[in-house]
């Protein structure tokens, strides 16, 4: 008889690690640069943009003395602990670029974890000579990687103004990268699904966000005039990854010690994982999802479109409902703070519009809610694309159901969710602003022609080229990189027109346009018809 | 209305593989019509043609007297499809996807659908991923079987179902049957084809190459003869429609066309029958012998069927 030497307690956890290492690198070979790149061009082009703005030390001073009294500023920014272009660099994307690290991390995490689970896909890896711990461990490599490569790049291309704060910026942002890179290997063992794991671990940035905002906002913070010494940051700001990120200090006699602390949160999480991961069932969660109805009221595919998408919109409208409420509760102070500087002032007024700082900043904030309601409205209408290439389309379009009536039911979500989404964050700046609720909401609906513009294109593409229609992301995210970035450098106008947001009237503060409102609306109603016309036309796909 | 399935000459590459080649199909109103073929022969590609997922690229479909294509809604009022591999919504209970697969087609038989979930062991309550293979299946069967309608097609759908589950399956097909509706049946469960269909087709690259009753396709196929002989025969290699010929001696194993099998007995009575074994022709021998591709059996006729 043949027996099996398998020595005992050597399950050889981590056996397969490299391998998964280098085909999550692989999978990832396009997604991790993009990240890495718009990440670090964000930071690296912030020197040159300050300089052109704050460039004599009397308009540093001013802008020092405005965060220190102003503490909606200090909220959205946090405080500015220096009056170096490094220091100002840190304090102006610091965060920011944390926050986006933060995203990019928990993606990957989550898509080489539960999403592999999910799938059914890890079941065949498992089976190999794979350790219990390998894709987890893969997984955090990964992010790890990507956050060693983005701190480089920071550090070497923020070298200029000073190694040593450079090192501080590139390691802080690298390592609240990996913070939510460990949270999101929580999440995901917590989780059935990647969906939700996504999802939980983002409304922890969130959180994490608003807690800096709300300790930035209470005190004030370190900018005394003997920089970085006066002022401690008030508790909420230490509870958050991202007050620890500001309160570093890089360019501004760095506290390393805080590094520590950042490193200590990823061990320990990261500990925690690694033990959960290693008492659960693959596949299975430790929150288990709870049985359903034995039978069902779903009688339509409208209906059935509403219950697979009321999560998001329900989502959706409360972040835009807050944004609303936080951007109009500090409109006062900002176009305060704004009024000051020619140069921030000229970027606003580009943005939006010429009138007054207050509608000028108002319109600047509704223009960024359009951009990122476009975000939603691709999300929306490429649920249609996610439904037919699982394969589940295909039997509800065995019944009797036609196509079009099939895709209306995502579509009415997706055209009419965009503009609840838009009334809601309207709403909210009238709670928090308090004046001129008609004109702002009137700005935040004249937003919607250019969002459905963005929303139509995705219809046409999902009908007609269905296997481009993730290109649709790629055109939301030209439209929002025209919109941010375009006129803080000063872009040509023909670049400006390419998105259809540049044909908005500016308001409130601008005249009303009709012609380019009705345009781009009659522009939407066609992508959309010519969308339809093409999916009644084609094969499904399988 | 006698016909519930008509197909002729149909046609669709998809770039350029040819996935669809001339195919014809034709299925009576209710029967139930086994439609068999290797994998990738194109049986799932004439399927989605036929719920209009899939344009043709030229031929003639007809479903239930209508344009699959253009009348598809209408047509789908009256059909049930159970797809091979079915996916759930993963926050809905299965018992919410019966009723809603049962409210898009014709209607749903409340008494009949607590029936089969009792008989299929289902229960309704859990949600999407947590079923296993063989529940989601059960999901879209119940889904069918439950539903008001003329015509179910049947992709593959007992994949997954435990032998037990399968005898339940095939109870319910008896039933349809009973009640008059039709069921085109894919299916590599050849004995799940032999007990339920009446008539089957089978096609291979895109073509229907056989058509017919399992008794016709029967006729079709070779019987095997081993006799005990008393002086070893004479001419029986000569003889037409013999394969396979091996003599030992006064043993003699053979292969022979059931149509030619007279000569071949005249022959061996001629040379004293000690004993004689012959066995008809397996399903499994029918089928090998059609899903063997075309240059195996040019090139070695002799042997494809002997496997």
């Amino acid at each position: 008889m043949t027996t099996f030497a398998v020595r005992p307690g050597s399950s050889r956890q981590l056996a397969g690690t490299g391998t998964l290492l280098r085909f999550a690198l692989r999978r990832d070979r396009l997604m991790i640069p993009v990240w890495i790149a718009v990440n670090a061009l964000m930071v690296l082009s912030m020197p040159g943009t300050l300089e052109g703005l704050y460039g004599t030390p009397a308009e540093r001073a001013d802008l020092l003395r405005q965060m220190e009294t102003n503490a909606s500023l200090r909220a959205m920014v946090g405080p500015v602990f220096g009056d170096s272009l490094g220091a100002l660099t840190a304090w102006r994307v610091g965060i920011y670029a944390g926050a986006l690290a933060a995203v990019m991390s928990l993606l990957i995490v989550v898509r080489h974890t539960r999403d592999e689970e999910e799938s059914g896909r890890q079941e065949l890896v498992a089976s190999g000579m794979v350790g219990r711990r390998a894709s987890l461990t893969a997984a955090l490599l990964a992010a790890a990687v990507a956050n060693g490569v983005l701190a480089l790049l920071v550090t070497a291309g923020l070298a200029g103004q000073g190694t040593t704060g450079a090192l501080a910026l590139g390691l802080g942002i690298a390592a609240v990268g990996m913070v939510f890179a460990t949270m999101a290997a929580i999440v995901a063992q917590l989780t059935e699904s990647a969906r939700l794991a996504r999802g939980l671990t983002a409304a922890v940035l969130g959180a994490a966000f608003v807690l800096r905002a709300a300790g930035d906002s209470a005190t004030d913070g370190g900018t005394s005039p003997a920089f970085g010494t006066g002022g401690g940051s008030s508790v909420l700001t230490w509870l958050s990854p991202l007050g620890w990120l500001e309160n570093l200090r890089p360019y501004a006699s760095e506290r390393w010690w805080v590094l520590a602390l950042l490193a200590g949160a990823v061990a320990l999480q990261g500990a925690v994982a690694y033990a959960l991961a290693g008492r659960r069932d693959l596949g299975m969660s430790f929150l288990p999802t709870r049985p359903g109805p034995a039978s069902g009221r779903l009688g339509s595919a409208g209906a059935l479109a509403w219950r697979l998408q009321r999560g998001g919109v329900l989502g959706w409208s409360i972040g835009f409902f807050l944004a609303g409420v936080v951007y109009g509760g500090m409109t006062d102070s900002a176009a305060d703070l704004v009024g000051d500087n020619e140069n921030a002032r000229r970027i606003f007024e580009r943005m939006g519009g010429q009138s007054g700082l207050t509608d000028a900043f108002l319109a600047s904030m509704v223009g960024m809610l359009g951009l990122i309601a476009a975000l939603y409205i691709v999300a929306s209408v490429l649920r249609l694309h996610g439904e037919e290439t699982s394969g589940r389309a295909e039997p509800v379009l065995a019944n009797a159901v036609g196509r079009v009536r099939w895709a209306a039911g995502h579509l009415v979500i997706a055209f009419g969710g965009a503009a609840l989404i838009m009334l809601l964050a309207g709403l909210g700046f009238a709670v928090g602003y308090g004046k001129e609720t008609g004109p702002i909401l009137v700005a935040c609906l004249v937003q919607l022609p250019a969002v459905w513009v963005i929303g139509g294109l995705a219809v046409l593409l999902h009908g007609v080229l269905p296997r481009a229609a993730l290109a649709a992301w790629g055109v939301a995210g030209a439209v929002l990189l025209i919109g941010w970035v375009g006129p803080a450098l000063d872009a040509p106008q023909a670049v400006l027109d390419v998105s259809p947001f540049g044909h908005l009237p500016k308001l409130p503060g601008g005249s009303m346009q009709w012609g380019p409102v009705l345009v781009l609306t009659g522009l939407a109603v066609l992508l959309v018809a010519g969308g339809l016309a093409g999916l009644r036309r084609r094969d499904m796909s399988t | 209305m006698t016909k519930a399935i008509t197909v002729s000459g149909l046609h669709k590459s998809f770039g350029r593989t040819h996935a669809l080649d001339g195919l014809d199909l034709e299925v009576a109103a209710g029967e139930v019509h086994g439609f068999l073929g290797p994998n990738g022969a194109g049986k799932s590609t004439t399927i989605r043609v036929l719920l209009g997922l899939l344009r043709a690229d030229s031929g003639a479909a007809q479903v239930l007297g209508r344009d699959p294509w253009t009348d598809a809604v209408e047509v789908h009022r009256r059909i049930a499809y159970v797809p091979g591999d079915v996916t759930l919504w993963r926050n809905l209970s299965g018992g919410e996807v019966i009723d809603l697969y049962g409210r898009l087609r014709g209607g749903l038989d409340a008494r009949r659908r607590a029936e089969l979930i009792e008989r299929f062991e289902l229960d309704p309550t859990k949600k999407g991923r947590t079923y296993s293979k063989g529940n989601r299946q059960k999901v879209a069967l119940v889904a069918a079987f439950a539903s008001d309608v003329d015509l179910l097609i049947l992709d593959e759908p007992t994949s997954g179902l435990d032998p037990l589950m399968e005898e339940v399956f095939q109870a319910c097909v008896e039933e349809e049957r009973d009640r008059g509706r039709t069921v085109l049946l894919s299916s590599h469960i050849l004995s799940e084809v032999e007990e339920l269909c009446d008539r089957v087709s089978i096609i291979r690259g895109g073509r229907t190459v056989e058509s017919g009753s399992l008794a016709d396709l029967r006729h079709l196929t070779r019987t095997s003869v081993v006799a005990e002989l008393a002086s070893p025969p004479d001419g029986l290699a000569e003889l037409p429609g013999v394969h396979d010929l091996d003599v030992r001696g006064h043993r003699v194993r053979l292969q022979v066309d059931t149509d030619r099998l007279n000569a071949v007995l005249r022959s061996l009575s001629g040379a004293g029958v000690r004993s004689l074994t012959s066995t008809p022709p397996t399903l499994e021998e029918l089928f090998l012998r059609h899903y063997q591709d075309e240059a195996t059996e040019t090139a070695e006729p002799d042997t494809a069927v002997a496997r």
